[in-house]
């Protein structure tokens, strides 16, 4: 079967692609792409994307046959980008089907645009030996609608305390280890774990929390908590542990990835740490440039999250962040709960918001905000996401998976949460009218409207 | 003059006119408390909902006397007798409590918020009787009549509240209350329980007890909870008391006419020394028999609101 894509905006930054172009698509997999525009009215701010324009020339189309069972989808107005990557996706299952399976997460994830979802570790029983790593990726090719490589966990049982099997994980198809959720509070093992996944040359992905600082907190430390008379998180107890995370990866010569940064100084040290050559990456979260602390007002348990929102100061730092390249990654840290558990008490009810069906939308606004180009959003989204778990995906290359999302980067809509196909419905972004959207989606050979 | 609300979730959420009618209202009462006869017929008919999710004395049998006072229908559920042992969530006990008929709806509760959460969810009027570390504001209330009617007024006071402000829901629902009235509020206590932040509340913040009671007008002593040593925010009462607490030769340095409150129950000779409780300045038993005419006048000021 074979599907025309035309007239799109075309953006590929793994290629240097940013032009006007069609892509044809034959049996899932991508046979040929055409740029016959470069997009000169596009401003490209950044330095990262060397402008390529003149090497692709590829050869002309062949004539496309018109009818059989194919088609050919008019692209005019849309931008048409590398099916995004999701790095950090709470899918629920097993053990936790009443919140999200993988079924309904892949689904929401396909609405949200991305073709490929990494499933955290935080599941009953946790992902901490091959035969839940075989289960999960066994399901999501029985159930899945996009792609989905498990995350392992560090630890046996996430408990911090011996190492899991990481080696027999990733032989079963894990390509990151984390303890997500739960930080690795020894630093001893968390040295062995850098040091130990050198052999598979896979990052550990952190959890950065100091526990014994944040104990009993529920929101950002400050004013507002005091205020609200809820217990705080203070920012440190995640820069702490950042700071810690960079000084053993650097004794371990390992590769780490920090989850969800939601602070300034996050931001400094992570940068910091860049210009002295450490090997570390790290991901935000649409929520941590979006809103901030004050959405917790009225006890809205659906902005409670971990880490927590955090002020206006850290927002722009971490839009700074993104923008300077210290922050490589926009992940979801999709976190679906059960309505009844978000209908409680705000220091009973768990944190997490439901991410995959806002995301694109979300951060398309820092596209709009002149924040990131649209080719830097694509590098945040895909490309990089690909290149830190060292997945063959994120690049729309003759030969590779049609994996592939059409935007419509001006189109409003309003987020409706008890519409989102996940299961879960705890977002604080519910009634927020957002421009942008993705209006298809072809992964695994399907095409999603 | 009608409250706006038909809960009363905390000071924060009150005008300076709706407390300044609670306490004009309450005047009214206590009147009434000190007849022969303490009854009225104001409320009969309707019925109140004591939901004390966290033990309490005082505070419950102070909604009880004055719901009593006021002719309501009482019923008493705590949380040892109620299903939330089983399992039942939150929204679900305030429901059930509704459909008895409840009017009135006073909740205790050890998370901040939960008054607010039940009150998204019942039409029934919602009093916070003191949640989490959030407020506890007829609390903050009795505490302003009570200044109010030793010392006349409350602008312009120096008033010290001194201990663990921030675990004290009475502590915030006060500076709320006595900031919006003008007050020179004053917290005394270790910096680990005494957050510098308050001072963006237009509060000022002391560490030293003796500069703080520097000629105020009024000393609110909190009480100080056993289980806060051995947390690290303080090593032991003994040094906490020898720090912060108020015996009469700290107390010299207020104000000569100034008065001692404490919210109770007390630690004596840990906060407060019995000789400063006992004292001719304290008025600490006055502010539990204000406590009734002011959560009379809460009461009854709310049921206003509907009409």
């Amino acid at each position: 079967m074979k599907i025309l894509i035309k007239n799109g905006h075309i953006i590929d930054p793994s290629q240097g692609i940013d032009g006007i172009g069609d892509i044809l698509i034959e049996d899932g997999k991508i046979i040929e792409l055409r740029v016959k525009s470069s997009e000169s009215g596009v401003k490209d701010n950044s330095k990262l994307i060397p402008n390529k324009s003149g090497q692709n020339s590829n050869p002309p189309l062949p004539p496309f046959v018109k009818g059989g069972r194919g088609g050919i989808i008019d692209a005019s107005g849309l931008y048409i980008m590398p099916g995004l990557i999701d790095m950090h996706t709470h899918l629920r299952e097993p053990g936790y089907e009443y919140k999200e399976t993988i079924k309904t997460g892949t689904t929401a994830a396909v609405k949200g645009g991305f073709t490929t979802v990494c499933a955290m570790p935080n599941t009953n029983p946790v992902n901490d030996n091959s035969s839940v790593t075989d289960f999960i990726i066994r399901k999501a090719i029985q159930e899945g609608a996009c792609t989905v490589y498990p995350i392992g966990a560090i630890t046996k049982g996430q408990k911090g305390e011996e190492l899991a099997e990481m080696g027999i994980m990733y032989s079963e198809g894990c390509v990151a280890f984390s303890d997500d959720g739960k930080p690795v509070m020894s630093s001893l093992i968390m040295r062995r774990a850098l040091e130990y996944v050198r052999t598979f040359n896979v990052p550990i992905i952190s959890h950065c929390e100091d526990i014994n600082l944040s104990e009993g907190g529920v929101m950002n430390e400050g004013l507002l908590s005091l205020t609200l008379g809820l217990k705080g998180i203070p920012s440190e107890a995640e820069e702490i542990m950042i700071g810690r995370d960079i000084a053993l990866a650097k004794l371990a010569n390992g590769r780490l990835h920090i989850a969800h940064v939601s602070t300034e100084g996050s931001v400094r040290i992570i940068r910091d740490a860049k210009e002295r050559g450490i090997d570390v990456t790290a991901e935000t979260c649409p929520h941590y440039f979006s809103i901030t602390e004050k959405t917790v007002e009225g006890y809205n348990t659906n902005a409670k999250v971990n880490p927590p929102l955090r002020t206006k100061k850290d927002a722009d730092a971490i839009k700074q962040g993104l923008k300077d390249g210290t922050i490589d990654v926009i992940a979801t840290d999709h976190a679906p709960h059960h309505r009844d558990e978000k209908l409680k008490e705000f220091d009973q009810s768990p944190s997490g918001i439901s991410g995959l069906e806002t995301a694109l939308s979300l951060s398309l606004r820092l596209v709009h905000e002149g924040v990131l180009t649209m080719p830097q959003l694509v590098e945040k989204m895909a490309v990089n996401p690909a290149k830190i778990l060292g997945l063959n995906k994120g690049a729309l290359k003759i030969g590779s998976d049609s994996d592939i999302v059409l935007i419509d980067a001006n189109k409003e809509f309003k987020v409706e949460a008890e519409r989102f196909v996940s299961k879960g419905k705890n977002t604080p972004f519910d009634g927020w009218i957002l421009k942008g959207m993705p209006v298809m989606t072809i992964c695994k050979g399907k095409v999603y409207e | 003059m009608k409250l706006s609300s038909k809960d009363l979730l905390g000071i924060k959420e009150l005008t300076k006119d709706e407390i300044t009618l609670i306490l004009d209202t309450a005047s009214g009462f206590k009147d009434v408390l000190k007849r022969d006869i303490k009854k009225v017929p104001a409320l009969r008919g309707k019925t109140a909902v004591n939901l004390f999710f966290e033990p309490s004395t005082r505070t419950r049998t102070s909604f009880e006397l004055a719901e009593k006072r006021l002719s309501l229908d009482v019923l008493n559920l705590s949380v040892t007798t109620s299903s939330v042992v089983k399992g039942e969530s939150l929204i679900d006990t305030a429901l059930n409590v509704q459909a008895l008929g409840a009017d009135f709806m006073v909740i205790r509760h050890s998370s901040s918020g939960a008054p607010h959460l039940i009150s998204k969810h019942i039409d029934a009027t919602v009093i916070n009787g003191g949640d989490g570390i959030n407020e506890h504001p007829t609390q903050a209330l009795l505490d302003a009549f009570t200044i109010k009617e030793k010392i006349g007024r409350i602008e312009g006071l120096k008033i010290a509240i001194v201990g663990d402000i921030l675990h004290s829901r009475v502590a915030k629902s006060n500076i709320y209350l006595l900031t919006k009235f003008g007050a020179e509020v004053r917290l005394i206590g270790p910096p680990t329980l005494v957050p510098q932040e308050l001072e963006e509340l237009g509060v000022k913040v002391f560490h030293d007890m003796d500069s703080g009671l520097d000629g105020a007008n009024a000393v609110m002593v909190l009480r100080i909870q056993m289980e806060r040593q051995g947390k690290g925010f303080f090593p032991s009462t003994l040094e906490y008391s020898k720090n912060w607490g108020l015996t009469s030769e700290r107390f010299r340095r207020a104000d000569k006419d100034a008065i001692v409150m404490h919210p109770g129950p007390m630690n004596r000779g840990v906060e407060v020394a019995s000789d400063v409780a006992d004292g001719p300045r304290s008025v600490i038993l006055e502010q539990v028999t204000n406590g009734l005419a002011v959560r009379m006048a809460v009461m009854y000021l709310l049921a206003g609101v509907r009409e």
